[in-house]
């Protein structure tokens, strides 16, 4: 891939002008509501345990060891740790890595914004991120709120809690030619959200999706709707078709945690994944004790593609992953 | 036979998808927040021309297909086939049938060269260049004088062809022509 004729930015300097203001602009954010930077490390000992995102590594010799670090794919369990520990509302800003393809809106380096805020819970933490956008884009930026159930039952015309499997593998196959096979729910439902329901939410003022499936609580609570189903208080912002942030109203038990990642790792194997240090010391952090709050993290190069309207993520990084 | 993950495919890659030649339009990354990464990629069946899109699991792998692109000469029909020689210097002869021609047969001319698709060995379509240089056998009588009036007509070219030219052609004469649209471009420069 390396090319040593091509060594021009692939951003101009106006979108590079205008992506520092943006940093400084959330900057100015944290510090006025007094939400403390923190700039926990890019490599660690340790790593995620999700099943579906690749992490980068890296070799070094320390003390005559060979000792492998792990580049972040998020700060999550880093700002977890220190919050544990007693930090305040914490804010971070800055370069996460994973091993993914190169696209029109993925990079395996991009600019991630990440914050915890101390008692608060994921509906309040929603609020904010209206707050921030409507500082970054000089307007007042209203969400639209639609659960994950409602979501579907208005754009796929099906209940995801409901359905049968088999109902999902043929409207799966019918949309994608994807599915007749695949016997999780949850990546028929995920392809399915993809497909037919992202293109058509947050087309005008983004939109927040809540009340996850419990099964696709990653790092959430679990919370009852009143119908009495069991969802993850989980969310995820989406602007004119893109995927924009995540967020929880964080699981603080030691042992509920402990469990998830004992399946996502459980899961890894399963499917001969690479292995890797999964970093434990979150549960031990947990175990201390983590106090009530909600987080999220937000990717900083989509949210400037979507402000400058820009089609490629390549047009906002100096130097994007073919340039690099 | 070679084969290709769904996550390397690339614009122009040939793979077999259902037990047919298919070209690789494009490759979208899907990846949904928390889950599974899909690729949507955007086919052409190289036998029907259908362009349709479908999704794969990431890392998924598809058989190549054994497609390749090839010049050739056209030289004669007879009848059932047509046939093709390389213009390599091999002489190798190859007869297409009229489904692999399909449309191109109303552009065929004797010694033009065409890119001729090729699946296993065998013609699977038959491309002919942009632009063909090709007689008027049949037209209304050419109006003298009129050359700038914009009126057309229709004239049926030595291949079969039927196409819309300006009132002032006649018959005998040679014109350039546009194999993607079937319009008239101009008359031939006799180059």
């Amino acid at each position: 891939m390396y090319n040593k004729q091509i060594w021009q930015p692939t951003a101009d300097l106006s979108t590079l002008q205008y992506r520092a203001k943006v940093f400084h602009k959330i900057r100015a954010f944290f510090y006025e509501r007094e939400v403390l930077e923190v700039d926990t490390p890019c490599l660690s000992l340790g790593s995620i345990s999700d099943p579906h995102i690749e992490v980068l590594s890296t070799q070094t010799k320390t003390l005559g060891k060979h000792v492998t670090y792990y580049l972040q794919t998020s700060p999550e369990y880093a700002m977890k740790r220190l919050l544990a520990a007693g930090a305040p509302s914490i804010y971070q800003l800055g370069k996460v890595f994973r091993a993914e393809e190169i696209g029109r809106r993925h990079g395996i380096e991009f600019t991630m914004l990440e914050w915890y805020r101390l008692g608060f819970d994921h509906w309040q933490l929603m609020n904010e991120i209206d707050d921030l956008l409507s500082v970054l884009t000089n307007d007042v930026i209203i969400s639209e709120r639609l659960s994950y159930q409602n979501a579907f039952l208005r754009h796929v015309g099906l209940d995801p809690f409901s359905a049968s499997l088999s109902y999902l593998q043929q409207c799966c196959h019918q949309h994608t030619e994807y599915g007749l096979e695949e016997m999780d729910r949850d990546t028929l439902l995920e392809l399915l959200f993809t497909t037919l329901i992202e293109p058509q939410i947050g087309q005008k003022q983004p939109c927040f999706i809540h009340s996850y499936p419990a099964s696709q609580a990653a790092l959430a609570k679990q919370q009852i709707e009143l119908s009495g189903a069991r969802t993850a208080a989980r969310f995820e912002l989406y602007w004119r078709g893109m995927e924009l942030a995540n967020g929880y109203f964080e699981l603080t038990d030691a042992k509920e945690q402990q469990q998830r990642l004992q399946e996502d790792i459980a899961q890894r194997a399963e499917h001969h994944q690479v292995w890797r240090q999964v970093d434990e010391r979150l549960i031990r952090a947990l175990e201390k004790g983590l106090p009530d709050c909600a987080g999220v993290a937000l990717g900083v190069d989509r949210l400037l593609m979507l402000l400058l309207d820009k089609a490629h993520i390549d047009k906002v990084l100096p130097f994007s992953g073919a340039h690099a | 036979m070679a084969s290709y993950s769904t996550s390397e495919l690339r614009s122009g890659n040939k793979v077999m998808v259902d037990g047919d030649p298919c070209a690789v339009l494009d490759n979208e990354h899907v990846k949904p927040g928390k889950g599974q990464a899909f690729n949507r990629i955007k086919l052409r069946n190289l036998k029907s021309g259908r362009v349709w899109e479908r999704t794969f699991k990431s890392g998924e792998s598809l058989e190549a297909a054994d497609v390749m692109d090839t010049d050739m000469e056209y030289l004669y029909t007879d009848g059932e086939f047509y046939h093709f020689m390389l213009t390599d210097g091999s002489f190798e002869q190859h007869g297409a049938d009229a489904n692999a021609v399909g449309e191109t047969s109303k552009w065929l001319k004797e010694q033009e060269t065409y890119v001729v698709t090729l699946y296993n060995g065998a013609p699977l379509a038959v491309t002919p260049p942009n632009f063909i240089e090709l007689e008027v056998t049949e037209t209304d009588p050419g109006l003298k004088g009129d050359t700038a009036n914009g009126g057309s007509k229709p004239a049926i070219l030595s291949t079969g062809a039927m196409v819309r030219v300006p009132l002032f052609i006649n018959i005998g004469e040679v014109l350039r022509v546009d194999t993607r649209t079937g319009e008239y471009v101009s008359r031939a420069t006799g180059k």
